[in-house]
């Protein structure tokens, strides 16, 4: 049977429990996506969006895929990791790929903010959801939607109406922790009606050393003159992998920025889709990673100009030690009616050792004639000569490589505005490069120190 | 102080130092002079530790001890500074914690305490108006967009705040106005004293009227080939190399 049909088999095989766990509507998109799933398989080193990551050898492995909320205890300040200091912040966690509900389990706020568990919107407010739901974020070109619109349940919703501001961030902290090796999918949904502003933070993180991959998808509504600011920090162990596709739809005027830094992991790939879909939007894509060991990077960036005046911004850097690989595939599209678009787009890579790999693509695709659009990609070693002038004023040759990795990946972390956040993710970026988020064996977590849950 | 030992360096498989002796004692002031390329950068930064070249023969000792044995960041904490020719811009890193890391580097290795931010912005602003150094410049990136000049002052600026006790010039006078010249002169003459030692090198007699030499060494073709008194700058600066190159040539054969 081939690995496709397995998941198709499996999905038949737990259809009463997903008809049961959301409404009915949900089956028929369900059902269209598993068909979509079980046709076109998953991509395989010959598609040109997975040629450095090999998606077939990541899905090889026997995992339980967790369909059913866990309820496994943990101490909060074992995820300390994700705290920020002096940031007060509204902290939601998604535990193995369920809202860990904690009182209620959505939250309706005076201001009409609705805030909570993705499986409970559905039920409280289809309509609203259904508005959104697999509307940006498509699943007949692109198989980990596909699989997991077959399969995700839960995760977390956010509903900003008109005018409204999300006073507190939202913290979301996703920790997958089970007793087995496990397959997680995991749906976001926000929404920020015109005007409505908000700032999200999530925290990739686990808690138990098992081997886990997560195939999460959140999609991102911006309606015109809506304003928010999305910060992701990946940190996990070498047997967790990340497949991670968001999907950002901006309308007029609106304005969005993402900063994805991931600092320790697996296998990571990021998809980053925005559609640019009326006048004057303006979209900032950021994104840092530290790779060392066997780790694998990848970032995938799609933006489309749909339409004219909106602005977009792609900066990536890479730091990458050891025998770990990366690669960046940065595409723009400017269709025929983006007049006046302006796209800019870097990619730095610095290689720390001479087995580290790098692959870099811009990939253009101009039909507008009145645009302005720029891309550059460097990969390279740190420059020798700026190693011993420092060296040569008494700084160690360490102290010295460490100086100038910080600086190089500072410019991505500048961008971050919420200043307590910028000095937390400083200063876990810092101890990254000076080796110390390493606690357990390959591990920058503690999780050896756990109790392990069943 | 210093003494190097018929010091042979290849570099990118060419020789360019064939046997370099010279003596450099505690108060003393050396000039280097000699035509382009004719290995006086390679001297300076053999001294300072550069590993890209290969010492293929002699020897180094400073302070009695062997110094082609200690890494560049462990030469400079025992007293060797280095004015590049060409300092490198270093984006990113300031030139506060650039220097800060240095100074406090220097003082862990003499058994001192770190200084703390604001005690370093002290000594920083006390070094600043030592050698008249524009006080925006350290604010920015280590080099970054300085003027040549600017660089220039900015290697002095650094040899202040580390009190080096061999501080080796290359070519600092080069692209300075008259008045940096001075500034410069009289910023190396102000920490001169009795202990340390200056190695001068440059093209130009009008350096030396600031700083004057004890001696006057001409390089040519990786060996020193004249060595003498103050006055032998001056005769270069009327004549040229050529009779050096012309009586070099001599002894060759
Ligand atoms: N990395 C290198 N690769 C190849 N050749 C080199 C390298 N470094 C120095 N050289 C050569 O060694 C020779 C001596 O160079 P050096 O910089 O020491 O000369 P210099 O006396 O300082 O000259 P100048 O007065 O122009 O500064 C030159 O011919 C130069 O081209
Ligand atoms: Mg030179």
């Amino acid at each position: 049977m081939s690995m496709s049909q397995e998941y198709v088999e499996l999905f038949k095989a737990k259809e009463q429990l997903l008809e049961k766990a959301s409404p009915s509507f949900m089956m028929n998109i369900r059902e269209e996506a598993i068909h979509q799933f079980g046709k076109t398989g998953l991509p395989d080193h010959k598609s040109e969006l997975y040629k450095y990551t090999s998606l077939q050898k990541l899905f090889e492995p026997k995992y339980n895929m967790q369909l059913q909320p866990s309820n496994v205890e943990f101490r909060v300040e074992d995820i300390f990791n994700c705290d920020v200091p002096n940031l007060q912040t509204r902290l939601e966690i998604i535990l193995n790929g369920f809202y860990k509900v904690n009182g209620t389990a959505l939250t309706r706020l005076d201001n009409g903010i609705i805030i909570g568990s993705f499986a409970e919107a559905l039920r409280k407010y289809p309509e609203l959801v259904k508005e959104h739901y697999a509307k940006h974020a498509g699943f007949e070109k692109d198989s980990l939607v596909a699989l997991n619109t077959a399969f995700a349940i839960d995760g977390l919703f956010i509903y900003v109406p008109k005018g409204q501001v999300l006073e507190e961030p939202v913290q979301v902290v996703h920790l997958p922790m089970t007793g087995y090796d496990t397959m997680l999918h995991y749906r976001n949904l926000f929404i920020m009606e015109e005007n409505a502003s908000a700032e999200v933070i999530v925290c990739d993180h686990t808690l138990s050393p098992f081997r886990f991959l997560t195939n999460s998808v959140t999609e991102i509504y911006i309606g015109s003159g809506a304003q928010f600011h999305y910060s992701r920090i990946q940190n996990e162990h070498l047997n967790s992998n990340l497949l991670t596709n968001l999907f950002i739809h901006q309308e007029a005027d609106s304005t969005v920025r993402s900063n994805t830094i991931s600092l320790h992991g697996g296998l990571i790939r990021n998809n980053t889709n925005v559609l640019l879909n009326a006048r004057g939007c303006n979209n900032e894509t950021y994104g840092l990673f530290l790779s060392d060991k066997n780790q694998h990077i990848d970032n995938y960036v799609n933006i489309d100009h749909a339409k004219p005046e909106c602005t977009s911004t792609q900066l990536f850097k890479g730091i990458l030690n050891d025998q770990s690989t990366g690669a960046f595939n940065g595409r723009i599209l400017v269709r025929q009616d983006a007049q006046k678009t302006l796209a800019y787009q870097t990619n730095n890579n610095i290689l720390m050792s001479d087995e580290a790999k790098m692959n870099s693509k811009p990939q253009l695709e101009i039909y507008a004639d009145d645009v302005r659009c720029s891309h550059g990609a460097t990969t390279g070693q740190l420059d020798e000569n700026a190693l011993f002038y420092m060296q040569s004023r008494g700084i160690p040759r360490q102290e010295a490589r460490l100086l100038m990795l910080y600086a190089f990946a500072h410019e991505v972390i500048e961008k971050i505005q919420v200043t307590p956040l910028k000095d937390r993710i400083n200063h876990l970026v810092d101890k990254r490069l000076r080796n110390e988020l390493s606690r357990c064996n390959n591990c920058s977590m503690a999780c050896g120190d756990l109790p392990i849950p069943d | 102080m210093l003494s190097i030992k018929d010091l042979k360096v290849i570099v990118a498989e060419k020789e360019i130092l064939s046997g370099i002796n010279l003596d450099v004692k505690a108060g003393e002031v050396h000039a280097i002079m000699g035509p382009n390329g004719s290995g006086k950068s390679t001297l300076a930064t053999a001294i300072a530790g550069r590993d890209v070249m290969d010492i293929t023969h002699g020897s180094i000792k400073y302070m009695g001890e062997n110094l082609l044995e200690m890494d560049p960041e462990e030469r400079a904490k025992k007293g060797i500074f280095l004015c590049f020719q060409y300092p490198v811009e270093i984006p990113g890193v300031s030139m506060v914690n650039f220097m800060k890391t240095a100074v406090n580097e220097h003082r862990l290795f003499n058994g001192l305490e770190p200084l703390s931010a604001g005690d370093f912005l002290k000594y920083m602003r006390e070094k600043k108006e030592l050698v008249e150094f524009d006080s925006q410049l350290t604010n920015r990136s280590v080099n970054e967009g300085f003027s040549g000049g600017e660089k220039k002052k900015n290697e002095i600026f650094q040899m202040a705040l580390l009190e080096p006790k061999l501080a080796i010039l290359d070519e600092t006078d080069s692209g300075l106005d008259i008045d940096a010249l001075k500034i410069v002169a009289n910023g190396v003459n102000t920490l001169k004293n009795k202990d340390n030692a200056t190695i001068v090198i440059t093209h130009y007699q009008r350096l030396l009227d600031y700083i004057i030499p004890d001696f006057v060494h001409v390089l040519y073709d990786g060996r020193i080939v004249k060595s003498s008194g103050r006055e032998l700058a001056l005769e270069l600066e009327e004549k040229g190399y050529d009779w050096i190159k012309e009586e070099a040539g001599r002894q060759e054969k």
